[in-house]
């Protein structure tokens, strides 16, 4: 990964020529004048690689940035040089005896972020002063530690860190933590928070995944309440479970902790975006307060030993079924060594007739398949309909209401430890943390349909 | 005031909202304004890092004010990109082709490549934090008497929330505006007296509704004013409404920036030169005033305000008790009441900053030393206050009160003024008000508040779009102007027909073959008395004024009749002119119109008080041209009517 700093950082081609030439380079403090007599003054920035070759990006003394067409430049002169170094004034942690002990682990995401000039986007950056720095609130909760993992995005996050981050999460428990907070991109938070609801067992403390919908680098960002909100959980609340702690409604009030295996990230851009489905959340975490809404949780005990099981085969995959779906796609994963399949069938757990033969063939060669719902609240129930019940016969393992998500994550965790048809079949059936539970309370499925009166007299009433 | 010898300098930054369908930066209806809301968000905000590594001043300042936010939402005109709950779609190129048209006009260089940059605001007026802003045209002059100003530079942004309410630590936004897109017209400091400031804003008003491309109406423009005077430093007056604002608060910052400087040279002489030199001391002083006739300073009646005032804890109300704190000025005596603005003292310059910052907002904001209040027992008081505070001679004294922690907040903005004083004239943002006073509404943000959109592309402006733009501009206003003046039309006119947007209806209808002169009459002077007495002119399509104009060419006496045609058009805009003209029976004599003026002449003699012919003339053709208007030459019927009468007479 590590290059030699480029001066021409992301000009290609044409600029590139025209910026040697001239002698200048990236951060070079210039002063342009082109063809219309037009003067530019100020820094000249990196260029995202994804632009064209036909401009350079000038940032103005007044903080604006402009691209300046290359041929038209007809004078061109440094007149100093300003490299952007972006930092969070870093300062050291206080450590106060009386409040509690956290380790935040990192795994990248925009919790903390910086700007990334290659690509014009957010890229992660981590260390504890620098979170002192942006959230100095922080010192007033808990003593922290932070270890950065991996600066990776959520979505490039698969077995090789699962498998970090749960050891890790294991050391840090056993090396005295109150509780562990884990800064994540919240694309596939809910995975994570899945796996590691499998991974680590029994813990003694909280374990709360925490990250921001708003990148840290923007005045509205979610990420500072996000993360007073995760980390009192860690250091005082109740629940020693894997869970998500993000906010509840849009507005800055109040964090919902959701439990690991139940949770699901329902909208690409909101702040609210995180639901517990088919239940409700654990808790309501704000800056003074705790409020458990679910009373079926494990209890913080420092004395309980933690298990960590830290096992992961990635030969798994989810099949989204449609309509029309062909076998092909399944004989396919077969002959590519999948181990394991999780259907998220329609309705109640439901794949058109075509594909039985394939999904047979798939299980007489050894491949684990399971059955979720898409419809992601309710029951697979497979016995109500014919075709339901001839997939049983095939074979097929009926989940209840485990999330399809989950289910993946446990049948990849599952297989880490077994092949054996019915042991799989009984741990998969077995619930470790709620990934199936035995009632749906009647509260665990509400959207409320806006445009209703009542809904929309609610929502007048109360914060979004 | 001489100016020139202050070295008064001003520039302008004029704010033009575009007449597009949809937002800046989503698909929500444009300029659809509403008075209530189905839903609400809040927030606060966070100051960040510009991408230099550095943190805005104002930005830090708008941290400390510690302020809860609340979006009023209403989904009519906002989604959820407003609220800041979905990223920007892609920019809306209507916008940016106005900004180049706006451009074209003031003889800009259009930039080869428009960033989209994030500028911050943590008042709360942008949900996002920040608003989005992109640099479209640089280096542009503007004729101005006789010389020319220079156009710094010319962007596109979103427009921000309107204020609903501001009390404590609570402000209150509705989000209708927010994401209107607007175009900024910046200039250099080039005006250098008040007059100049309030022509100046005229002048690049009518380039903007030159475009044919702005909104108009209440808000729809609004300028920053720049303002400073040697040895001073830019203060910008933020949302001046009208032009005419203007005189009296260039007049007044000008007037204030003196006198600070004045101020500077004072305490230095008094031995403050640098900020250390600034001593204050503060104390709870509440007890003391636990039975004063001072009422407002005692506990009971601050929970009167609060409870009319609704201000509730966690929202309007900052946090801690009530506290009556005391602010001793070491050495600083006299300075509270050196005069700023005009009938304005320093003192007005601490309030504002305890007003905004620490969000001690109850009127008259504070108290001090050198303009106590006067009531029963007040001396003692006051002297009982400077013994707690262990004051001397040369000390003052400023009481502010609320809770407790926005009073601590208070008496370090208080010193924060002071070493502020020593410097000169601190870089502010001031509001305006109509009677020509400003207050402080925040530190002047700098470059650092900017910062890249990383949600947007930037976007190359090709010279095909920019030509395609500059083949259909319309005319620059003085162009207009040299153009209408030589028809012999009176600027006055030419200003009203740009502004209101009548130009370009004159320039279509001279194209078709109209006189100039006439049509800026009619479109400048004469349908504004119509369109104030109620008639709907404007749903008269240009087609019909096209028809007008063609049909005056052919009989040119259907002009006496102007106002009977625009009234029938107004009403029935789907009839052509000459269907109007018909129905009116216009245009052509009827035949026994000889008999009616015959026949009005008789009674006209009786009712008359005299019987000059002269007179009898003019009463008479008040009396026949409702009825022949349009339908005969005037001098036709004068004629006639001469003859009849003198007939008549004869007899």
């Amino acid at each position: 990964m590590s290059q030699a700093p480029d001066a021409l950082k992301g000009y290609k081609g044409h600029a590139r020529e025209k910026l040697q030439g001239w002698g200048v380079r990236v951060w070079s403090d210039v002063c342009v004048v082109n063809d219309a007599g037009s003067r530019f003054e100020g820094v000249i920035l990196p260029r995202s690689e994804t632009l064209d070759d036909q401009h350079i990006v000038i940032k103005m003394k007044n903080g604006y940035n402009v691209g300046v067409q290359v041929d038209r430049v007809r004078e061109i002169r440094e007149v100093g040089y300003k490299e952007a170094i972006y930092k969070i004034p870093e300062k050291e942690f206080p450590t106060n005896p009386a409040l509690r002990k956290v380790t935040l682990l990192g795994t990248g995401g925009t919790i903390a972020s910086r700007l990334d000039y290659r690509t014009g986007a957010v890229i992660p950056a981590f260390t504890p002063g620098e979170l002192y720095g942006a959230v100095p609130e922080l010192a007033d909760i808990a003593n922290l530690t932070t270890k950065k993992l991996f600066g990776v995005f959520s979505e490039n996050m698969a077995r090789e860190q699962y498998i970090a981050l749960a050891r890790a999460i294991g050391d840090e428990i056993r090396g005295g933590a109150d509780g562990i907070v884990i800064g994540h991109g919240t694309d596939t938070m809910g995975h994570t928070a899945a796996v590691l609801s499998f991974m680590v067992q029994d813990s003694p403390v909280p374990i709360v995944i925490v990250g921001s919908q708003r990148s840290s680098d923007r005045p509205s960002s979610d990420a500072a309440l996000n993360l007073i909100h995760a980390v009192r959980a860690a250091a005082y609340g109740d629940i020693a479970e894997v869970q998500i702690c993000m906010f509840g409604p849009t507005s800055d009030r109040f964090g919902l902790l959701h439990r690991g295996t139940r949770c699901r990230k329902m909208h690409s851009s909101y702040r609210s975006t995180f639901r517990t489905v088919g239940d409700i959340p654990l808790c309501q975490v704000s800056r003074d307060s705790f409020v458990y809404l679910n009373r079926d949780y494990l209890k913080r005990d420092p004395t309980r030993q933690v298990k960590i099981d830290a096992v992961y085969d990635d030969r798994v995959t989810i099949l989204y079924y449609y309509p029309g779906m062909t076998p092909d796609l399944v004989d396919a994963l077969v002959e590519k060594g999948y181990r394991g399949i999780v259907i998220a069938g329609t309705g109640l757990g439901h794949v058109n007739k075509p594909l039985y033969p394939a999904l047979k063939h798939a299980i007489q060669s050894g491949v684990h398949v399971v059955m979720c719902v898409q419809t992601l609240w309710g029951y697979v129930q497979m016995y109500v309909y014919d075709t339901g019940r001839d997939l049983l016969d095939l074979g097929i393992v009926p989940l209840e209401n485990m999330l399809p998500e989950t289910a993946l994550m446990k049948l990849s965790w599952v297989l880490a430890h077994t092949d054996q048809r019915e042991e799989v079949k009984c741990m998969m059936r077995q619930p470790i943390n709620h990934e199936v539970t035995e009632r749906e309370p009647h509260n665990g499925y509400l959207i409320m349909q806006g445009g209703l009166p009542e809904t929309e007299a609610y929502i007048a009433a109360h914060w979004k | 005031m001489d100016y020139a010898e202050v070295g008064l300098i001003a520039g302008l930054e004029v704010h033009q909202q575009l007449f597009t369908e949809k937002k800046m930066f989503c698909h929500c209806p444009a300029g659809r304004y509403v008075k209530s809301h189905d839903g609400s968000v809040l927030r606060h905000m966070r100051p960040t890092l510009s991408e230099l590594g550095e943190y805005d001043g104002t930005a830090l300042m708008e941290f400390k004010t510690k302020k809860n936010i609340i979006y009023l939402l209403n989904e009519q005109n906002v989604c959820t990109y407003e609220m800041d709950d979905t990223p920007p779609f892609l920019v809306n190129q209507q916008a940016i082709d106005v900004a180049i048209e706006q451009c074209l006009m003031l003889n800009c260089d259009i930039v080869d490549e428009v960033h989209i940059a994030r500028k911050q605001y943590l008042d709360g007026s942008i949900p996002t934090g920040f608003q989005r802003t992109a640099i479209v045209g640089v280096n542009g002059k503007l004729p101005f008497s006789g010389r020319e100003i220079t156009v710094l530079q010319v962007s596109v942004e979103e427009d921000s929330c309107r204020e609903v309410s501001d009390q404590g630590h609570l402000i209150v936004w509705r989000t209708d505006r927010l994401g209107m897109p607007l175009i900024e017209t910046v200039t250099g400091p080039d005006l250098r007296t008040p007059d100049e400031v309030a022509e100046a804003i005229l002048l690049v008003g009518r380039v903007c509704r030159s475009t044919g491309h702005v909104r108009v109406g209440i808000g729809a423009s609004r300028q920053d004013v720049n303002v400073s005077v040697r040895g001073g430093h830019r203060v910008e007056i933020k949302g001046v409404p009208q032009a005419w604002w203007a005189r009296k608060l260039v007049h007044g910052e000008a007037v204030r920036q003196v006198n600070l400087l004045r101020l500077r040279g004072h305490l230095a002489e008094r031995g403050f030169k640098s900020g250390d030199d600034i001593q204050i001391r503060h104390a709870e002083v509440t007890n003391l005033f636990a039975q004063s006739e001072l009422t407002i300073l005692r506990a009971a009646s601050f929970e009167h305000f609060c409870k009319d005032e609704r201000r509730r804890p966690g929202f309007e109300l900052g946090n801690g008790p009530f506290c009556a704190r005391a602010v001793r000025l070491k050495g600083l005596a006299g300075t509270l009441s050196f005069p700023t603005q005009p009938d304005l003292t320093f003192a007005h310059e601490l309030s504002g900053r305890v007003r905004v910052v620490a969000g001690l907002d109850q009127q008259p904001i504070l108290f001090h030393s050198e303009k106590w209040p006067d009531y029963r027992g007040s001396l003692d008081e006051l002297k009982r206050v400077r013994k707690r505070l262990r004051c001397e001679e040369g000390d003052a004294v400023v009481l502010v009160w609320g809770p407790t922690e926005d009073t601590l907040t208070a008496a370090e903005e208080i010193r924060l003024r002071y070493v502020d004083a020593i410097r000169g004239v601190p870089a502010e943002t001031r509001q305006p008000f109509r009677d020509g006073h400003t207050d402080f509404e925040r530190i002047l943000p700098g470059p650092d508040r900017m910062y890249p959109d990383t949600d947007s592309q930037p976007t190359p402006v090709t010279r095909e779009r920019v030509e395609l733009l500059r083949a259909g501009l319309a005319m620059r206003p003085w162009e207009r102007e040299q153009r209408y003046s030589a028809a012999g039309v009176p600027t006055a006119i030419t200003h009203y027909l740009i502004r209101r947007g009548g130009a370009n209806l004159v320039d279509h209808v001279v194209t078709q073959g109209a006189d100039v002169k006439q049509a800026c009459f009619l479109f400048g002077e004469r349908l504004k008395f119509l369109r104030r007495a109620g008639v709907a002119v404007d749903r008269i399509p240009l087609e019909r004024w096209c028809e007008y104009f063609a049909s005056l060419a052919t009989t040119p006496l259907l002009r006496q009749a102007w106002q009977q045609i625009v009234r029938a058009l107004a009403t029935t805009p789907e009839l052509t002119v000459t269907a109007v003209v018909d129905q009116l029976g216009l245009g052509t004599p009827p035949r026994d119109w000889r008999d009616h003026i015959a026949a009005a002449v008789k009674p006209a003699l009786s009712d008359a008080y005299s019987l000059d012919a002269e007179r009898l003339g003019r009463l008479l053709m008040g009396r026949v041209m409702p009825e022949l208007r349009g339908k005969v030459d005037v001098e036709e019927i004068k004629a006639a009517l001469k003859r009849e009468i003198e007939r008549a007479l004869k007899r």
